[in-house]
């Protein structure tokens, strides 16, 4: 038998109907994760065709993308604070998910966040399991050994009525990531650092398999961190190889297998990772050893250099647009540009640690007075840990503001926005023109940097904020 | 949906790489809960100012884009988010189809669910449509084909279940709800269940 990878595993067990010249894969999906944005045009085909949710028990709702981020207990509260499309648009997933039968974790549940977050925490995402969403960022997924990326609307009704996908077969990329990260620097800093070596289309057509000592140094939220941003490097999905990081972290969480159950799941879990000698078709290594913390400076999130290093000069014209857009200067670093705002938050960077990495630079300290700081939790569990452990005092002390668990300002449909013409330095994972908000500037950075510049009033290095 | 056999148009050329689909359309506009009425927002925010107004200096402004249901663009055409509105936008706008030398993944397989055809050509085909705007063009996906003026024809390449549908004007859902007994044996069977 030829060595397997933990992609070719995952895929192998799932094709219903092997894909030939004529037509793809029909491939099984164990979870189907959905939200308010795009799954209405999937209901509708539904509704349209006569058809049900084939299998409301592998489907589960929330709200997030358009959801506001200040207190909504309930719909009332909600045509008071949304703008009514967006509320609208939530009423109708309520709507839906009560006549097809899906489990919606709405305003009235604890569990209720982004939804990169709310799966892992549950314990529903888990190692071999092929998981889709209407949303890129389902690639995050994948640091539980999933095979998980993300589909538009059609194929959010297909999961709906059949729970197959139609797939041909993705290529694969070994990366491979070695060394130990030096301090205050993060996974963020890691995934930024190969998209920009690989470039934002560097993926395309592969699964990425993020292997070596770096990553499997890493807890389990710095590896979603990482997997997350595959979509930015265009790749279909990005991988983990299970281990006992994993499976500590999973264990003991309401959706994980129990007794038993959990003991049978290790055993297959165990059997996952890429066999020794298993093949890749492409293959990248990064050592980490000497990496800094590092920051966009253009238009997508392959423009990114070191924070203290200077922006690179090109002369050709996607070059000197994105530049342009951003006002910012070749030859110059990014550290010291004046910021506006400052995001915390996103499916990227909004989980327990990335709070604590920013509340660290934070303590006792007061951000600039021309900031504005947002610090959103990724779900309301975090929300809550965060308040146990007085996170939230650091935050609201240091000038920032507090808010309910979403989306935010990563893409700015609820009302968070960072205005046309100011610069955000955001956890989030895309600085896209006007991503935050028609005319903003976006800088991608880890929790800490962001941190950082919120002190400074300008982008900075936060190593020196961590010296002590 | 309508079948598809030859576009005969037009193109309008935007030369940038890595286009995203936060350009194409901005998440804004998705807060809608149909697929109608997205052409007004395609590409809104490089189309119209602050007040609205168009910006006299976009392509789709022009006067000779107007009518042109072929785009040709730069290299990672549809980058970004999963969002099908992107493909939605831009048929509703009135293209047809888009040409690079390379194409995303997600937005690629989104597009050709809803007869948006994604062609990708050879790095000199593509610098000749650059360079060439409002060139008129036949794209032929029965032949697979790119018909250029000067008499070229440049093959393409469409993955063939995608093809048999669009020219016969038919949706994929159809054929995976024929496989509902092997998605039943397939459940059955499998060593564990999610």
């Amino acid at each position: 038998m030829s060595a397997k990878s933990l992609f070719e595993k995952v895929w192998q067990e799932h094709v219903v109907v092997p894909e030939t010249d004529d037509h793809p894969a029909v491939l099984y999906i164990d979870l189907h994760l959905t939200h308010e944005v795009t799954s209405p045009q999937a209901f509708s085909t539904l509704r349209e065709r006569g058809l049900k949710v084939r299998r409301t028990d592998l489907t589960l709702a929330t709200m997030d993308h358009s959801t506001p981020t200040v207190p909504v207990r309930s719909f009332r509260d909600l045509q008071i604070v949304a703008e009514p499309q967006a509320a609208k648009q939530i009423v109708a997933l309520e709507d839906n998910c009560r006549e097809f039968g899906v489990t919606l974790h709405g305003f009235d549940s604890e569990h209720r966040g982004i939804v990169h977050i709310i799966g892992p925490e549950l314990g529903v995402t888990q190692p071999g399991k092929t998981i889709v969403c209407g949303d890129s960022h389902t690639s995050t997924h994948g640091a539980f050994g999933a095979l998980a990326f993300g589909i538009g609307s059609t194929e959010v009704g297909h999961i709906m009525a059949t729970q197959c996908l139609l797939q041909r077969k993705p290529k694969t990329f070994a990366v491979n990531f070695e060394g130990s990260l030096p301090r205050g620097v993060t996974a963020k800093d890691m995934i930024l650092a190969l998209i920009g070596r690989i470039g934002v289309d560097g993926g395309v057509g592969h699964v990425l398999e993020y292997r070596g000592s770096a990553i499997h140094g890493l807890d389990m939220e710095q590896r979603m961190t990482i997997c997350n941003m595959s979509i930015e490097a265009g790749a279909r999905a990005g991988m983990i190889a299970p281990d006992d990081t994993t499976f500590e972290y999973l264990k003991g969480r309401p959706m994980a297998p129990q007794g038993a159950a959990w003991e049978q799941a290790l055993a297959r879990w165990r059997s996952l990772p890429s066999d020794p000698g298993a093949r890749f078709d492409r293959e990248v290594t990064l050592d980490v050893s000497a990496l800094k913390p590092m920051v966009t400076y253009g238009t997508n999130p392959g423009m990114v250099v070191a924070v203290d290093e200077p922006i690179p000069d090109r002369s050709d014209s996607n070059f000197r647009k994105a530049l342009d857009y951003m006002g910012v200067t070749a030859g110059k670093p990014l550290a010291g540009h004046p910021v506006d705002i400052v995001f915390l938050g996103s499916c990227t960077n909004s989980r327990i640690s990335d709070l604590q990495q920013a509340a660290d630079v934070l303590r006792g300290k007061h951000i600039a007075d021309n900031v504005r700081m947002l610090v959103v939790p990724g779900s309301q569990k975090i929300k809550l840990e965060a308040e146990r452990l007085g996170l939230d005092r650091i935050f609201v002390e240091a000038g920032a503001e507090w808010r309910e668990s979403g989306c935010s300002m990563c893409l700015g449909m609820n009302g968070d926005t960072v205005p046309s013409g100011q610069l955000s330095v955001s956890t989030s994972n895309r600085n896209f023109e006007g991503r935050q908000g028609k005319g903003a500037r976006t800088v991608l950075a880890s929790p800490a940097t962001a941190a950082a510049s919120a002190l400074a009033g300008a982008v900075a290095d936060p190593r020196p904020y961590l010296a002590n | 949906m309508e079948p598809i056999t030859v576009i005969r148009s037009r193109t309008v050329v935007m030369p940038f790489d890595d286009i995203d689909t936060d350009q194409i359309v901005p998440a804004r506009f998705l807060t809608t809960t149909t697929r109608d009425g997205l052409g007004e927002a395609a590409f809104a925010d490089w189309r119209y100012d602050a007040q609205g107004a168009p910006k006299p200096d976009f392509v789709l402004n022009d006067e000779s884009a107007q009518d042109c249901q072929v785009l040709v663009a730069g290299k990672n055409f549809g980058c970004g988010s999963s969002r099908e509105h992107a493909p939605w936008a831009l048929l509703d706008y009135g293209f047809r189809a888009v040409i690079s030398t390379e194409i995303a993944d997600i937005f690629r397989s989104n597009s050709l669910k809803n007869g948006l055809l994604p062609v990708v050509v050879d790095a000199d085909t593509h610098r000749w449509l650059i360079d060439n705007p409002g060139a008129k063009v036949e794209v032929d996906l029965e032949a697979l084909e790119l018909r250029l003026p000067d008499g070229r024809n440049i093959t393409f390449d469409i993955d063939r279940f995608s093809r048999y549908c669009l020219l016969n004007g038919i949706d994929q859902l159809g054929f995976l709800l024929q496989q509902e007994d092997r998605i039943s044996a397939f459940e059955k069977s499998r060593p564990w269940q999610p």
